[in-house]
C-alpha cells in the first residue's frame, strides 16, 4: 500500500540528513508505528508521505503510484491527517472542523452533515451535544476524538497520525487507544502512526519501525521485536522488562476462556454456600451478580465477619473498578495496581459480568509467552 | 430583539445626547457677540461633515492598504521584509501627527486632499502592523493541520489565517480610528477643515466655549466609533 524506497531528507542548511536511505513497506490495512527517540526522523518520514516535506532523494509509492508525481493537494485530500496537539481550528465549531476535508472536496451540504454526524458518533461524541461547540469548550480527550474524526470523515484509505494521543492523561489515553483500535478493526485503514512511547507502539501496531538518527533500525511485528531485537539500541528502547510489555499485545478476551473462571454467586444465594465458594477461590473473594448477570459487587473474607444477613446480597460491597474485555492485559494490570487488588472483574458494555482476571493469570501468560 | 438593540444603542445615544446638549446650549446662550458669530449650527454641522470626510476617506484607504499590505508581508516570500517593517512602524509611530502634517504641507501644499493623505499614511501603520502580527501569530500546528489535510494556500489564508487574526486586525483598526479622529483636528492648520476649525478659532479669540464644542464632539466621535466597532467584533467573533 505504501512503499518508501531509499527515501532521504536533508533540510537546507544542515549537513546531517534528517532521514537517510529509508526503505519501508506497509501493507494494506496495517498499522505501522514509527518509533524512536526525538530527532530520529520519524515525524519527518511521515510528513514526506503527504509531502508536507519534499524528499531530497528516493521514491514514495502509494498503491503502486509514484506519490511525488501526484498533485500534492489531491494526495493530501485522500490521506487522513492527525497531528500532535491536534491543531483544531479555534474559530470553527466542531462540526465545521470535522467538515474541513468534505468542504475542500465540495461535497453536497447535507451529505457532509450526515457524514460528520456519523463519524462523531463513531468516535464517541454525541453530535447533538457537541457539533455546535467550539474547541475551547472541549476537554483534551474530546479534542483528540475530534482530531481523529476530522481525519476519518472522508473515509481516506490511508491515515497519518503524529502522536495523536500525546496530550492527554494516561487513563484517557488508554481509553482512546482502545476505542481507536476497535474502530480500526472495523475500518481496516492503512495507518502510519508516530510515537516516542514504545508501550503505545507495541499496543497499537501491526508492525513497528524503529528509527535512530534518520535510519531504520528494525521493522518487525511487535512480537518479533520483543523476542528478537535487532541490536542493543532496540533492546534498550524496548527496555528490560520485555515480558511485561507482552501484556500490551494480548487482549483480555483472548485469554478469558482459558483462565479458570470462578463462578459468580447470585445475589440471593445462601451465605453458607457463598462462604464455601470464597474458601475455595484463590483470590479469597467471590463476585456477586444479580439475576440479569449484572455486576452487583464482591464479597471478601473480611466482609463475612463485618456484615450479617442470610443471602449474598447482604454482604457484598462495591467493586472499585472494572474493565472491558477488549482492553489489554496491561490495562488489567494497571487497574489491579490502582485498586490494590489481585483481581479485576471483566464486564461488557451493559455492565454484565464476563469473568475475572487475576494476577496469577497474568503471571501464567508472561511465563508461557516469555 | 428590542432589548438587544437598546443594549447596543444605549451608550452611543447617551454620548450623542451629551454632545448635542452642549452644542445646543452654547449656540443658544452665547457668552458674547463673538461667540454668537463664531458658533452657529451651520458652522458646527459643516466642521462635523468635514471631519467625517477626512476620517472616512483616510480610514477607508488605510484599511484597504494596511490589511492588504499586512497580508502580503505575512506570505513566506515577503516574511523577512515584514519583520523589518514591524520595527519601522514602531519608529514611525513615535513621529508626532503634527509633524507628519507639517511635512506633507511642505511637500504637497495646503488643502483637504493633503490632510487626507497625511492622515491616511499615519493610520496605515497600526493596521499594517496588527494585520501582519495577527497572521504571524496563528499557531504553527493549526496551519500545518490545514496544509496536511489538503487545503490550498489561498483557502488557508481566507478560511483559517484571516478569521483567527481578525480580532487583532480589528484592534489595529480601532487604534487607527482613535488616533485619526484626534489627528484630524490638526488638519485645520493646513487648510483641511474639520473640528480643529472650532478649536483653533476658539484659541485665537480666547473663547473657551468654542474650544469645548470642538473638543467634545471630537472626543464623542472617537469613543462612539471605537465602541461600535468593538460591538461588531463581539458579534462576529463567537469563538474566543
Amino acid at each position: 500500500m505504501i512503499k518508501l524506497e531509499g527515501l532521504s531528507k536533508v533540510f537546507p542548511g544542515h549537513n546531517i540528513p534528517a532521514v537517510k536511505d529509508l526503505n519501508l513497506e506497509i501493507n494494506e490495512g496495517d498499522v505501522c508505528v514509527l518509533v524512536g527517540p526525538s530527532g530520529c526522523g520519524k515525524t519527518t518520514t511521515m510528513k514526506m508521505i503527504n509531502r508536507l516535506y519534499e524528499p531530497t532523494g528516493g521514491k514514495i509509492y502509494i498503491r503502486g503510484e509514484d506519490a511525488l508525481q501526484m498533485n500534492p493537494i489531491k494526495l493530501r485530500l485522500d490521506i487522513g491527517y492527525v497531528i500532535q496537539e491536534i491543531g483544531l481550528f479555534p474559530h470553527m465549531t466542531i462540526e465545521e472542523n470535522i467538515a474541513t476535508v468534505p468542504n475542500e472536496k465540495q461535497w453536497p451540504k447535507d451529505e457532509t452533515k450526515q457524514k460528520v454526524s456519523e463519524v462523531m458518533t463513531l468516535v464517541g461524541l454525541d453530535p447533538k451535544v457537541f457539533k455546535d461547540r467550539y474547541p475551547s469548550a472541549l476537554s483534551g480527550g474530546q479534542r483528540q476524538r475530534v482530531g481523529v474524526a476530522r481525519a476519518m470523515v472522508s473515509d481516506p484509505p490511508i491515515m497519518l497520525m503524529d502522536e495523536p494521543f500525546g496530550a492527554v492523561d494516561p487513563i484517557t489515553r488508554a481509553r482512546l487507544q482502545n476505542e481507536f483500535l476497535r474502530i480500526q478493526e472495523r475500518m481496516g485503514k492503512t495507518i502510519v502512526f508516530v510515537t516516542h512511547d514504545i508501550d503505545e507502539a507495541i499496543k497499537m501496531s501491526d508492525t513497528i519501525a524503529v528509527m535512530r538518527e534518520g535510519e531504520l533500525v528494525q521493522h518487525a511485528t511487535p512480537s518479533d521485536l520483543l523476542s528478537a531485537p535487532a541490536d542493543e539500541f532496540v533492546s534498550n528502547l524496548v527496555g528490560r522488562n520485555r515480558s511485561i510489555k507482552r501484556l500490551h499485545l494480548i487482549r483480555i478476551n483472548e485469554i478469558l476462556d482459558e483462565v479458570d473462571r470462578a463462578k459468580p454467586a447470585s445475589e440471593d444465594a445462601k451465605i453458607g454456600e457463598v462462604e464455601k465458594q470464597i474458601e475455595e477461590s484463590d483470590i479469597r473473594s467471590v463476585i456477586v451478580v444479580d439475576k440479569d448477570n449484572k455486576l452487583k459487587g464482591v464479597i471478601g473474607v473480611s466482609d463475612l465477619k463485618r456484615k450479617s444477613g442470610e443471602v449474598a446480597g447482604d454482604y457484598c460491597q462495591d467493586v472499585t473498578d472494572t474493565i472491558t474485555s477488549d482492553a489489554t492485559l496491561n490495562d488489567a494490570l494497571s487497574v489491579m495496581l490502582e485498586c490494590g487488588e489481585g483481581y479485576v472483574a471483566v464486564v461488557n458494555e451493559d455492565d454484565q459480568y464476563e469473568g475475572t482476571i487475576t494476577l496469577g493469570d497474568l503471571l501464567n501468560v508472561v511465563k508461557e509467552e516469555g | 430583539m428590542a432589548r438587544e438593540i437598546w443594549k447596543w444603542l444605549g451608550i452611543p445615544l447617551i454620548m450623542i445626547a451629551i454632545a448635542a446638549v452642549i452644542v445646543i446650549y452654547s449656540v443658544n446662550n452665547p457668552t458674547d457677540s463673538i461667540v454668537a458669530r463664531m458658533l452657529t449650527y451651520e458652522r458646527v454641522f459643516r466642521v462635523i461633515r468635514e471631519h467625517m470626510g477626512l476620517l472616512l476617506v483616510s480610514m477607508t484607504g488605510a484599511i484597504i492598504v494596511g490589511v492588504a499590505g499586512g497580508i502580503m508581508l505575512s506570505r513566506p516570500s515577503l516574511y523577512r521584509i515584514g519583520r523589518v517593517m514591524e520595527t519601522f512602524v514602531n519608529i514611525g509611530q513615535t513621529v508626532p501627527s503634527l509633524a507628519v502634517l507639517a511635512l506633507f504641507y511642505t511637500i504637497l501644499g495646503l488643502g483637504f486632499n493633503v490632510a487626507v493623505f497625511a492622515l491616511f499614511l499615519y493610520s496605515i501603520l497600526p493596521i499594517l502592523r496588527n494585520t501582519f502580527a495577527g497572521i504571524d501569530g496563528v499557531e504553527h500546528n493549526i496551519i500545518e493541520a490545514a496544509r496536511g489535510m489538503g487545503m490550498r494556500p489561498l483557502r488557508i489564508l481566507t478560511k483559517i489565517e484571516l478569521p483567527i487574526a481578525f480580532p487583532i486586525i480589528v484592534a489595529g483598526i480601532r487604534t487607527a480610528i482613535v488616533i485619526n479622529v484626534g489627528a484630524a483636528t490638526l488638519a485645520t492648520f493646513i487648510g483641511g477643515g474639520g473640528l480643529g476649525d472650532l478649536i483653533v478659532t476658539g484659541l485665537s479669540v480666547h473663547r473657551d466655549m468654542i474650544i469645548v464644542n470642538g473638543a467634545v464632539i471630537a472626543a464623542v466621535t472617537a469613543i462612539l466609533l471605537d465602541y461600535l466597532i468593538g460591538k461588531v467584533e463581539e458579534r462576529v467573533v463567537r469563538w474566543a
